[in-house]
């Protein structure tokens, strides 16, 4: 029930979106939209928690063995809550910005809402393509149309990146399937499939380059920051904030489990690329002068971290992934908010050409601050826990010999980030005012209502995370039984 | 039988009809009365109801996967003629020859959609040809119409020749025309069956643009009119992929794994020379001349895996990429400026052109949520499956990424482009059904099983 929701109330509204004309209207009908989406998944996790309302199957392609099978786990609960509670703050946060042709680009909006619920509740795997491809559609268009000056081409090659990708995992889903015992897609029967040692190997390959893309991870990322610099800041939150976890999520639910073996000889492999990814984008960070690729590339060794705990498996490591997705998401919308505040009073985003933005907007100075403190994953923050909880894992990890030098090298990077984060806070918001920043005034109600809410969120669970823990704890106990029942000792 | 005989009948009448009347509503009107008449009755024999009891002595065999497909090639003429029916009349001043010869291209499909001897192939697929090398030839004045006719008359008859020795020296090795009697005992190739096959699967790969026998599809493409490059690309050459995976299958299917390898190079060269020319056309109607190319090679993924979920999926490729082409080809043909620059700013000043042309675009592309994405899932489902040709699927999947390049250029050129569209005239009902082939699109893309079932039961 619950989940039906989630996907048709994003769905319709997106396509009566097409048709309603007038800006302002359809900025209203979109908000409210994605609120009656936040009421519906709020519900679930409150009232309606219960395992009937929380899943949902019906028949689909009944002669291929497809069903329309959708259900909420731990990490989906919290992934839909995330792409629930994204959607309204960035469409409050970009209130002011103004679209030609708004009624397209909200609607593509609510469209790429219903691809990425799709993505996080399925539970069968052509379900589950449909989705991804689907999330991916409506981004392209919004990217091309809205975006920066070289948006065609920068899109053009995020796309083509990403349907290299989506066309491998095709083949390895249509493999996999062709090897489960009673040819279905359902995720059960895929937990089934009987490969041998060197199809679990290629497969796996198949798989990971699609959501590696997705996340990215090195050498998967020049399309990355590109696209975020090219696009329409409220797509770029959404893309980062939320359609990044596309990639992790995939790699969680469909592949770990799925190919428990490949997981366990690739995982140090994988694990490296990541720590080579950290540091490399890490180092790239502290030089840039654009704010927008910066936060691009912090957050390429975010999601490198993240990456990296889930192929060194341990319970800690995972339980931490499951909290980090969700705070990263916040934490980089928060950014992308300060930045697109910035932009649009400055007109630039170079932070040689800001200071002092403090004593003009001291209100904003305070919100970004702890906004940039939780992406440094100071204690107090919520990404504090996150990591710490990562690292934790990746450290103590009984399945990988190289744990510690992984954690070690992982933890170059957040003294790295804290160069570079405090680094553009000291550039942008303090020394002098030059006469472009002088002209720069204090944020307004909606914008402080969305930061205050973010800043609320980061610090609530920074302090009490525990429910989060407590929900995604099934799933993390699910996936690492898989593991060890094929963990050859 | 049904379509056969209604077919080559309305024909005639067409033929007729000019003199009854000058006007060519009426006309029009009456190949569409044909065309419905054609889709009841195949329907008709879909359910079993034969009107007609010849006796073809074997030589012909009606079962789901002929008729169903006859279904299909009849609806999208019917769609055809509703959307680019009109544009005819600009082309020349004998619309009802247009349609006689229409029909009679019907005939020869409803024939090589169910041949079962090698003579009813060859008559199935040269009632198909010969009308279609006048058609390319209508614009009677235009040198390149001409030289499309001429260039694709020669070829077509060499290939005929070439069909007729591979049929000659099988008849010679086997004493029958008949599909059965050759495919008895043929577990190993002799010298003349095996140069029987390669004679076929040569002519046969001339008439479906396989590479290395494309070479006269971008200038018979380009050079026909616009309104019969549609049709030519669309019901015509899925005819030639029917005939095609039934001779294979059902004459050669024991010694599959022979020439699998030589169909599976073939393809993979079709795949290959069909999306990187592509890439490098100006012209949008060239491009989807090349596309055709590409997109024959998926659909020859059906005779290298041939396997149950290929046969399902060729059915299935044959209407998801008709309805994909007759659409996009009928918004070309309302174009004056054939570049893709004619396209910029399309979106401006024809929303609902511009957002079914990204519809079919996007079921060419082979994206989610359209028909063409679960066409090319069969294909490579039953190519996986197959087993022995990983390799060319993997071909597959990068000639798809590279076919998104030119559909999205026509996408951007539409959405992202500024510039000034072309002034042109579509009524309402145009659009509409546009919108309505556009429905059919998605629908298919989303349920395939309401198109594929037909295979399995009726009604």
């Amino acid at each position: 029930m619950i989940p039906v929701l989630l996907i048709v109330v994003p769905l319709l509204s997106g396509l009566a979106a097409f048709f309603i004309k007038q800006e302002k209207a359809v900025k209203s009908w979109a908000l409210f939209s994605t609120v009656i989406t936040l009421v519906v998944s709020l519900l679930g996790l409150t009232v309606l928690n219960k395992a009937a309302n929380l899943h949902a199957d019906a028949e689909w392609l009944t002669a291929l063995g497809s069903r329309f099978t959708v259900g909420m786990d731990g990490m989906g609960q919290v992934l839909c809550l995330l792409t629930a509670v994204a959607f309204p703050l960035i469409l409050v946060a970009t209130w002011n910005s103004s679209y030609k042709n708004a009624h397209n680009f909200y609607a593509f909006m609510l469209l790429s809402q219903t691809g990425l619920m799709g993505v996080f509740l399925a539970y069968d795997a052509l379900l589950f393509y449909f989705f991804w491809e689907l999330a991916l559609i409506p981004a392209y268009f919004l990217c091309s149309q809205w975006g920066g000056e070289k948006r065609i081409a920068v899109t053009f090659k995020f796309f083509i990146y990403t349907f290299i990708g989506s066309l491998l995992m095709l083949v390895g889903i249509i493999y996999l399937y062709l090897h489960t015992p009673d040819q279905s897609f359902a995720l059960e029967s895929f937990y089934k499939a009987t490969l041998t040692n060197k199809e679990q190997g290629w497969i796996f390959w198949l798989f990971f380059i699609a959501f590696a893309i997705k996340m990215p991870v090195f050498p998967f990322h020049t399309w990355q920051p590109d696209t975020y610099e090219q696009s329409p800041t409220a797509v770029t939150m959404v893309l980062s904030g939320v359609m990044v976890k596309m990639g992790l999520f995939g790699v969680i639910r469909w592949l770990v489990p799925v190919l428990p073996l490949a997981t366990w000889l690739n995982g140090d492999t994988v694990a490296l690329l990541s720590v080579i990814g950290m540091i490399y984008a890490s180092l790239i960070a502290m030089q840039q002068d654009d704010l927008k690729r910066l936060i691009a590339y912090s957050s390429i060794a975010h999601m490198g971290l993240m990456c990296m705990a889930i192929f060194v498996t341990s319970p800690q490591g995972m339980q931490g992934v499951m909290i980090q997705m969700f705070n990263h998401g916040i934490n980089i919308i928060g950014m992308w908010i300060v930045v697109e505040l910035i932009e649009r009073q400055m007109k630039t985003r170079k932070m040689s050409e800001l200071g002092g933005l403090a004593q003009q907007a001291p209100g904003l100075a305070i919100l970004l601050v702890i906004v940039a403190l939780a992406n440094v994953a100071l204690p107090l923050t919520n990404a504090f826990i996150g990591e710490f909880l990562l690292f934790t894992g990746v450290f103590n990890s009984s399945v990988s010999k190289m744990g510690p030098v992984f954690a070690a090298c992982g933890g170059i990077t957040i003294i790295l980030s804290a160069v570079y984060t405090l680094n553009m806070i000291q550039k942008v918001f303090f020394g002098n005012t030059n006469t472009l920043t002088g002209t720069m005034k204090d944020i307004r109600f909606n914008e402080r209502l969305v930061l205050g809410v973010l800043v609320i969120v980061i610090l609530v669970i920074g302090v009490y995370p525990r429910p989060f823990l407590e929900l995604t704890q099934g799933t993390v106990d699910t996936i690492l039984s898989r593991m060890i029942i094929k963990h050859p000792s | 039988m049904n379509a056969i005989v209604i077919s080559a009948i309305w024909g005639v009448v067409m033929m007729f009809s000019g003199i009854f009347s000058k006007n060519n509503a009426v006309i029009r009107g009456t190949a569409l009365t044909g065309l419905a008449l054609l889709i009841v009755v195949n329907v008709m024999e879909m359910g079993g109801t034969s009107l007609f009891k010849v006796n073809v002595h074997g030589m012909l065999y009606f079962d789901s996967f002929s008729l169903l497909f006859n279904t299909i090639a009849f609806g999208s003429t019917f769609l055809y003629t509703l959307l680019s029916g009109r544009d005819m009349d600009r082309v020349g001043r004998s619309t009802p020859d247009y349609f006689a010869l229409i029909f009679f291209i019907l005939c020869g499909v409803a024939i090589s959609s169910s041949f079962n001897s090698l003579l009813m192939l060859f008559l199935g697929i040269e009632i198909m040809s010969i009308p279609l090398y006048i058609l390319t030839g209508t614009d009677k004045r235009n040198l390149k119409s001409n030289e499309a006719a001429l260039k694709y008359f020669l070829m077509g008859s060499f290939s005929t020749g070439i069909m007729l020795m591979g049929i000659t020296l099988l008849y010679g090795a086997k004493g029958s025309f008949n599909l059965e009697a050759i495919a008895l005992g043929t577990g190993e190739l002799t010298p003349m069956v095996s140069a029987g096959l390669l004679l076929l699967l040569v002519a046969m790969g001339f008439k479906v643009s396989a590479a290395p026998f494309h070479f006269w599809t971008p200038d018979v493409y380009d050079g026909a009119p616009t309104v019969f490059t549609s049709f030519m690309a669309t019901v015509i050459k899925s005819a030639g992929f029917i005939a095609f995976l039934r001779l294979f299958d059902d004459a050669f299917g024991e010694m599959h794994a022979q020439w699998q390898l030589v169909v599976a190079v073939v393809t993979a060269a079709t795949l290959i020379i069909g999306n990187i020319t592509a890439v490098f056309q100006q012209s949008v109607k060239r491009m989807l001349a090349y596309s055709s190319i590409a997109q024959a090679g998926f659909m020859l993924f059906a005779l290298v895996a041939l396997n149950e979920l290929s046969r399902q999926g060729l059915i299935f490729y044959t209407a998801a990429y008709s309805v994909a082409t007759i659409g996009i080809f009928a918004v070309l043909i309302k174009m004056k400026d054939y570049t893709f620059e004619g396209f910029n700013g399309l979106a401006k000043r024809q929303p609902v052109l511009a957002a079914t042309a990204a519809i079919f675009l996007l079921s060419l592309a082979g994206i989610p949520g359209t028909a063409g994405f679960m066409a090319k899932f069969y294909m490579l489902a039953g190519a996986v499956a197959n087993g022995h040709v990983l390799w060319l699927v993997i071909v597959g999947i990068l000639c798809a990424a590279i076919s998104i390049y030119y559909y999205f250029r026509v996408i951007q050129a539409m959405y992202f482009k500024e510039g000034d569209a072309q002034e042109m005239e579509v009524s309402g009902t145009f659009k509409a059904l546009l919108v309505l082939l556009a429905a059919i699109v998605v629908v298919l893309g989303i349920f395939p099983q309401c198109l594929l079932d037909k295979l399995y039961y009726f009604f």
